[in-house]
């Protein structure tokens, strides 16, 4: 029995969570809104991974797609990097925390079978910003100096035109996801989802044409109907399309309701290292939903 | 490494920021982060934000809020490590050989290019001093050292803590001038060797260190005010339980060495 056992955390049993992953047709058809080819927002770990669909992005053999790391990836995009849906990143690291470097990631790069579009974490958050105020381009202060600067040819160092002595600033593109994809505790009937503080949720919800969420469950009322929680709820506005799965962040945590599973994060990153294990690792949880052997 | 050198890097650590107001903690940082909650514990009203953390965080406004905080200056101290530092304070955190297809590829820049300009006390780490690690010029900068080029800037490194040494960093003043063009690359600052670690000399640290350094005029053997046995009994009753969700395994391998 595999469980997740941070004190205070709801354990995750390993039967509930095969559900999450094998065969399961809420996944599948949200995957199936994500279409190849597509500019596609991502959260960290530490946030709301949607990791079943993603599983059934691989299920589906997604192509192409270019990832944006909102501000950074983990678990998620090591797994579509490893399955070979992914063309291009932009995100600040690919990291899998303590489990240390991201296997398929550095495999992929050092490749070059994907582009890495290496950026800094506020780079992406201020594009993300300037697509939610339609505005071309944010201006950002830092940065110069760094190498990131010279290859981005997509961001632009001027003299800032409002000062009277020269003043060099970074201007950074908006970045526009067609899809914003992840998980959160809940939401309600109407469509609105709560995602408490971790609002980048909210910026990647407000800044892509369309978002694409799963929850812990769907809660009876309106979440905007008390001050308390409208205050971290995502309006139904901005939500395309919202379904239930249970642990669907497994195995990483999920904010305000479960912790990482250590023992299947460990499995993962090892079978990651090879090309081969990896390809059976996954194939077993698309197939099984199990993430390890126990 | 060592837990007595362990104990030894977090209580120096700690000492360091005894007059932050506000010490913020990246990803895979647990020995600033543990440094970070003695401080807190030492000086009460301490804030510390460990990144992604849910309980030792105050920001409510998702993950940009951390570096609008940093811009508006409340932000104090921030740690940085680096694949390679060298001694202008450039750090890489994106791998060693030639981008884009280099030979050893690390996670990312993080937030380092941004953060670096902007809190005034950066202390960098390096738990593998070595002269792979701590070169001449880095292969790749994911954040620049200070440099006399009238870039806006109210950041950059103060110190560079390793697993062998501490040195501070000394900034040079700002004279340079602003090319249209960009940024004109200028004079930078320097590390300056402050204190060996037990069991390290000047020398062995002139032998493992790759880039030029300047040193205090007597460098002394690392030390701090504090027993490292009391160190120890407050991380045990206070620091790591409240590093445990953040750092699980970097806890675990404390208790059962």
């Amino acid at each position: 029995m595999t469980t997740s056992t941070s004190p205070g955390d709801t354990p995750v049993d390993s039967i509930a969570v095969a559900n999450v992953f094998a065969n399961n047709t809420v996944a599948d058809e949200l995957a199936g809104m994500v279409e190849d080819g597509a500019l596609l927002a991502l959260a960290p770990d530490y946030s709301g991974c949607a990791m079943s669909v993603v599983i059934a992005l691989i299920r589906r053999h997604a192509k192409g797609l270019h990832l944006v790391g909102v501000p950074q990836l983990g678990l998620q995009g090591d797994l579509l990097i490893g399955a070979g849906c992914v063309e291009s990143v932009n995100a600040a690291a690919v990291t899998l925390g303590e489990f240390g470097q991201a296997p398929c990631f550095v495999r992929a790069v050092s490749a070059g079978d994907i582009s890495m579009r290496d950026s800094t974490c506020p780079v992406i958050h201020a594009g993300l910003q300037a697509a939610e105020k339609n505005i071309p381009f944010m201006p950002l202060r830092g940065v110069i100096g760094s190498d990131l600067v010279k290859h981005r040819d997509d961001w632009q160092i001027i003299d800032n035109p409002l000062s009277d002595s020269p003043d060099p600033i970074l201007l950074v593109p908006e970045i526009k996801p067609e899809v914003a994809l992840f998980h959160a505790p809940k939401a309600d009937s109407s469509g609105n989802v709560w995602i408490g503080v971790r609002r980048e949720l909210m910026l990647m919800a407000h800044a892509s044409s369309r978002c694409i969420v799963t929850v812990e469950e769907i809660v009876d009322g309106n979440l905007l109907d008390d001050p308390v929680t409208a205050a971290g709820t995502i309006p139904s506005l901005y939500v395309s399309e919202v379904r239930t799965i249970k642990h669907g962040a497994f195995p990483v945590g999920l904010f305000s309701s479960y912790a990482e599973d250590t023992s299947s994060l460990k499995a993962y990153v090892q079978a990651a290292r090879d090309v081969g294990q990896f390809s059976d690792y996954v194939s077993n949880v698309i197939n099984s939903g199990a993430w390890t052997n126990s | 490494m060592d837990k007595q050198l362990k104990l030894l890097l977090i209580a120096r650590l700690a000492e360091r920021l005894r007059d932050a107001r506000h010490i913020a903690v990246g990803a895979s940082s647990p020995i600033p982060a543990a440094a970070a909650l003695l401080a807190k514990h030492r000086t009460p009203g301490t804030q510390v934000s460990l990144l992604g953390s849910e309980k030792q965080s105050m920001f409510t406004d998702g993950g940009k809020e951390l570096f609008d905080c940093a811009a508006q200056g409340r932000i104090d101290y921030f740690f940085f490590s680096g694949v390679q530092i060298d001694g202008c304070a450039n750090i890489n955190l994106v791998g060693r050989g030639e981008y884009p297809l280099m030979q050893e590829r690390y996670a990312g820049s993080f937030g380092s290019a941004y953060l670096y300009h902007h809190v005034p006390n950066v202390i960098l780490f390096c738990w593998a001093h070595s002269t792979r690690t701590l070169v001449d010029s880095v292969d790749f900068i994911s954040a620049a050292g200070p440099l006399t080029d009238g870039v806006w800037r109210r950041g950059g490194p103060v110190a560079l803590i390793t697993d062998r040494c501490e040195f501070n960093y000394r900034p040079v003043e700002p004279t340079g001038s602003v090319n249209k063009d960009g940024p004109q690359v200028d004079a930078c600052g320097q590390f300056e060797l402050l204190s060996t670690h037990p069991g390290e000399s000047i020398e062995s640290i002139a032998t493992q260190t790759g880039f030029e350094y300047d040193a205090v005029s007597e460098v002394k053997t690392t030390s701090v005010v504090d027993a490292l046995d009391s160190v120890d009994q407050v991380l045990n009753d206070y620091v790591l339980p409240q590093l445990s969700s953040s750092y699980p395994r970097f806890v675990n391998r404390w208790l059962t060495p």
